[in-house]
């Protein structure tokens, strides 16, 4: 289907009952369902006032990521709750990227050793918990204690807070770089960075090839920065309002 | 802690950003919410300064998060542009782009 025109002037972001709604000229944005667009930030709002501000002759809703992370919130699409969502999460543990290491080629067996290895130590000391990593075809095996851990730890969070933790783990396809995220231990390029540590690899051997492998880099970047942001902005007391944020 | 580098490098990072974002708009970019907020809090935290605060590291990480986000989105919407803005081609495109032309067959397949 082709792409909608900008069919607005103004962005605008206004205070109502459910909280900061976005105003398209006259007309209050909405949720796919239909839904009245109501986010419990301010600043982030704001976020979402500039994605849509930033559209120039046609929506590329594939742009906005913030958009689109608020609505999932607000839909909930896939009708899950919160300990559904945080299952889903700590499940990732099992597969995450940084715990599954190969033992061929050798250079890249040791560029996972030096660039994982530090993020995963970080990871069993701020939660104090064992982890491992293996070259095993099932993965790692994850103890009880240690999911029981981040299952616990998640549970702190909200559900807006908690969609985009989850969020991020799909992109990342690991939880210890996500929640390395989420605790500021990285950077947003540096989380990514270490994701697609094999690609940089094979990269770094053969050549980029801008199409796929830019094309690639920035959606991961961009997805995983909107998801990382939304999680502190959905976190944050002070700027939060409580009652808006159903568990 | 991450390595984010000098705050005041992030913050102009993140103003240059909003003036490629708010082109079209009709405003000047300064006078956005986004500009505006973004000033407001730095101002508020003196995140230019080099002292350690914890809130100050916080807003510090989600400004350089959000300097990402922007630049990101832009660097991707300019790669979607020039790789996969045009459509489908013909088959005759696809046939050119591997050097080939497809043959004259005037009375169809057959």
């Amino acid at each position: 289907p082709p792409e909608r025109k900008r069919f607005y002037q103004n962005v605008s972001i206004s205070q109502g009952e459910g909280g900061f709604e976005i105003n398209l000229d006259h007309r209050k944005l909405k949720t796919p369902q239909a839904k009245l667009f109501a986010v419990p930030s301010e600043a982030l709002a704001i976020a979402v006032a500039t994605e849509w501000d930033s559209q120039k002759d046609t929506i590329k809703a594939y742009t906005m990521h913030l958009t689109t992370l608020c609505n999932t919130a607000l839909d909930n699409p896939t009708q899950r709750n919160k300990m559904q969502l945080i299952r889903a999460a700590v499940k990732f543990l099992e597969t995450d990227t940084v715990c599954y290491r190969v033992e061929e080629p050798a250079a890249l067996a040791e560029l996972q050793k030096n660039e994982w290895d530090p993020v995963v130590a970080w990871a069993e000391k701020r939660y104090n918990v064992a982890i491992g990593s293996s070259t095993s075809i099932l993965g790692p095996n994850i103890p009880a204690s240690t999911k029981e851990t981040f299952v616990s730890h998640l549970a702190s969070y909200n559900m807006w807070a908690l969609q985009g933790i989850e969020y991020v783990i799909t992109q990342l396809k690991s939880l210890i770089l996500s929640m390395g995220l989420i605790d500021r231990h990285i950077t947003v390029e540096k989380a990514v960075l270490l994701s697609r540590l094999e690609e940089e690899y094979q990269i770094q051997r053969w050549g980029s090839v801008e199409w796929a492998h830019d094309y690639d880099l920035c959606e991961l970047c961009a997805r995983t920065a909107a998801g990382t942001l939304f999680v502190h902005l959905c976190s944050e007391s002070s700027t939060v309002k409580h009652k808006l944020l159903q568990d | 802690m991450a390595a984010l580098g000098p705050p005041l490098r992030t913050l102009r990072g993140l103003l240059r950003e909003l003036r490629h974002a708010s082109d079209r708009a009709g405003r000047p970019y300064r006078e956005t919410p986004a500009y505006q907020h973004i000033v407001a809090a730095f101002r508020a935290h003196r995140v230019t300064s080099e002292k350690l605060c914890r809130a100050r590291q916080e807003l510090h990480f989600q400004a350089a998060t959000y300097l990402c986000l922007l630049r990101s989105v832009r660097r991707h919407a300019a790669l979607h542009q020039e790789y996969h803005g045009r459509g489908e081609r013909s088959p005759e495109e696809v046939a050119g782009l591997v050097g080939f032309r497809l043959p004259q067959q005037p009375g169809g397949k057959g």
